[in-house]
């Protein structure tokens, strides 16, 4: 049976917030694993330093996996604290988002993060020699390659997530997006970002949602949703599926998922239920369909089985 | 190297598009010129660009005749299924005996490792390497000679960086300048379906549109999506997302969100760089005209030369070259650019 991980929070909770949610998924959400760390801002760590320990002892109570995922854009020494820190870490299992992780983690056991670019099975097999044991695939991965590098996985041992939940990561810079919005730098920010709990959102000149920016991320608008293509994925032989936290119920929508992967309900009545409990946002699923990501594709997710196995 | 120490002679590391551009470059006086071959095995895969296997070994011939280097750019991601694209690439560049090749994605890179051992491997911008441990990395697993670095670093930082690596270090220095962190970028990929990383293109000119309003202004498109709109008295510019104008809660006035349309122009840091350690020189503009090539590489060999013999360089006349006539120290200078 497919397993439901809830991956790290791209965004800056406020602290009793972010504890809550955590709190919630540990005694009530049906998932396996959980994505703790913080991977986009390191000035952000100090923050939520102080109820790691009780979230992650709370998680594990409930039963979960707790993973403790690394940054993903690492360069002033803070980042690179930060990240020999979490690797320095006895027994935690750390998701790698950049390359300075893995100069650490050598010899060790490891995942790989959506953040790091791992778009094929010969790459993934060089990773798994590094000590990889599980990998979540790049947002903007079209089905047929998902597959392919599925088959692989298998062969090497590895575990497969696909994001099936939340917004897109689209791109990392240097510069904080949400500072520059608000007259500032990176350096003198204010964590301005605090105000966004799903991201800004950026609209393009005629008004068209477009984008949403998280600090130094940039998102999709739209929320990928791949309700339709859970029975692909199964097929395909995806392991586990990745909800990205929003605000909303990510419990109720663990839930949803949940059904999806055991045939409850239909992808119809999964999108019903999941417009009631997530942010309102259109849905999309265009990257895995080979399309613009933004889209959402109608098809059914039987008519192209044959092409996944 | 301390500061008031003469700097060595940095290489000038020039683009090349086409083997006219490449053979104009050499001409020009640049030390060694970048290119990628017809697919999608490089950054820059764009219609009526880059060499044929056949191209790449008669450039090689021309330019190691001018006493130049050629460097073959490997630097997009295989997705499962068509690594075989790359693994092509890479042979082609053993066959054609480059002096190096320039990759990303730790796959590719660990075939060219393994395949051959004695091709020399740079690491390229596409991996995103902005640390001194993740450099330490590469150089670890694949025997990397050179990094170039992300364009996101003050120069303090890249003096940093040198101290703490064993590999050289190339840095940008004129030319286009993305916001988004190379190889990590899907925002073309969101609005077209075209991959900058699997694909290599960024802001494909097959899905540019743009459409006069009533009132004469000018939106530029990229896919259904609005990037920037000009009124009458403006230049339009190309919509490349990271470079568009939107709005927001807080700006309702379309604004820059993430950069505007400026060139990146580093000769008046150039003794800088060379003191920070910066071996190599790196003009963008493999996608630019052979007269371009031209003016820019002759332009900075004499700024580099000028720096060699401890003279003040002039570059003032290449603001004319660079985008919308504005250009910017990016985030060299200053960490205030973040």
């Amino acid at each position: 049976m497919q397993e439901i991980a809830i991956g790290p929070l791209f965004f800056h909770w406020p602290v009793q917030e972010r504890r809550d949610f955590y709190f919630r998924i540990a005694d009530e959400a049906p998932v396996s694993t959980v994505y703790l760390g913080e991977v986009i801002c390191s000035k952000r760590i100090p923050f939520f330093a102080g109820e790691m320990h009780g979230v992650r002892e709370r998680l594990e109570r409930g039963g979960k996996r707790v993973v403790m995922s690394t940054l993903s854009e690492v360069t002033v020494p803070a980042d690179r604290r930060a990240v020999r820190e979490a690797c320095a870490e006895a027994g935690a299992e750390i998701e790698v988002n950049d390359a300075s992780a893995l100069w650490w983690l050598d010899g060790q056991r490891f995942r790989v993060g959506q953040l790091f670019n791992c778009y094929s099975g010969e790459t993934l097999a060089f990773l798994a020699s590094k000590g990889a044991t599980d990998v979540c695939l790049p947002a903007e991965l079209p089905a047929p390659a998902i597959a392919e590098i599925a088959r692989s996985a298998s062969a090497l041992s590895v575990g497969v997530e696909v994001q099936v939940y939340g917004r897109a990561s689209l791109a990392l810079s240097a510069r904080c997006y949400h500072a520059r919005a608000h007259g500032r730098t990176r350096d003198n920010c204010l964590f301005v970002c605090e105000r966004d709990a799903d991201g800004l959102d950026l609209r393009t000149v005629d008004g068209t949602r477009f984008l949403a920016v998280n600090g130094i991320q940039t998102l999709s608008h739209a929320c990928v949703n791949l309700s339709r293509e859970v029975g692909r994925l199964q097929r395909m032989g995806v392991s586990r599926l990745r909800l990205s936290p929003h605000t909303g119920d990510m419990v109720g929508i663990a839930g949803v998922f949940e059904a999806l992967v055991r045939s409850q309900i239909s992808a119809e009545e999964a999108d019903h239920r999941l417009a009631a409990l997530g942010p309102d946002l259109p849905f999309a699923n265009g990257f895995f369909h080979g399309r613009p990501g933004f889209e959402r594709v109608q098809e059914g997710s039987a008519t192209r089985a044959a092409e996944d196995t | 190297m301390s500061a008031d120490e003469v700097p060595s002679r940095p290489e000038l590391v020039c683009p090349a598009g086409t083997p006219a551009a490449l053979r104009t470059a050499v001409d020009a006086g640049g030390d060694a010129v970048y290119c990628g071959l017809q697919d999608a095995s490089n950054a820059r895969n764009f219609p009526g660009l880059n060499f044929t296997p056949q191209e790449l070994a008669e450039a090689v011939t021309y330019a190691h005749r001018g006493g130049a280097r050629v460097l073959l750019a490997v630097n997009t991601f295989p997705p499962a299924g068509r690594f075989e694209v790359w693994r092509h690439a890479v042979d082609v560049a053993a066959e054609a005996a480059v002096d190096a090749v320039i990759v990303a994605d730790c796959g590719v890179a660990a075939y060219a490792a393994n395949r051959y051992p004695r091709l020399r491997l740079h690491l390229s911008v596409q991996a995103g390497a902005s640390s001194p441990e993740a450099i330490r990395f590469y150089c670890r697993e694949f025997g990397i000679k050179r990094v170039v670095l992300p364009r996101i670093l003050t120069v303090a930082e890249i003096r940093g960086i040198h101290e703490a690596i064993d590999c050289e270090i190339e840095a940008f220095v004129f030319g286009n300048i993305g916001m988004m962190a190379e190889g990590r970028c899907s925002l073309t990929s969101y609005a077209t379906g075209i991959s900058t990383n699997m694909d290599g293109v960024c802001s494909p000119a097959s899905h540019v549109r743009y459409e006069q309003a009533a009132d004469g202004s000018l939106s530029s498109r990229l896919g259904p999506f609005a990037i920037d709109c000009f009124g009458c008295e403006e230049k339009a510019g190309y919509p490349t997302i990271c470079k568009g104008r939107y709005t927001n809660r807080d700006n309702p006035i379309p604004y820059y969100a993430f950069e505007e349309p400026r060139s990146l122009n580093l000769s008046s840091l150039l003794p800088d760089l060379v003191r920070a350690g910066v071996s190599a020189l790196k003009i963008e503009g493999r996608q630019r005209s052979r007269a371009y090539v031209y003016e820019v590489v002759a332009a900075y060999r004499r700024a580099v030369d000028a720096v060699v013999a401890g003279a003040v360089p002039d570059l003032g006349h290449l603001l004319a070259l660079t985008e919308g006539q504005k250009q910017t120290k990016g985030a060299y200078e200053t960490r205030k650019w973040r």
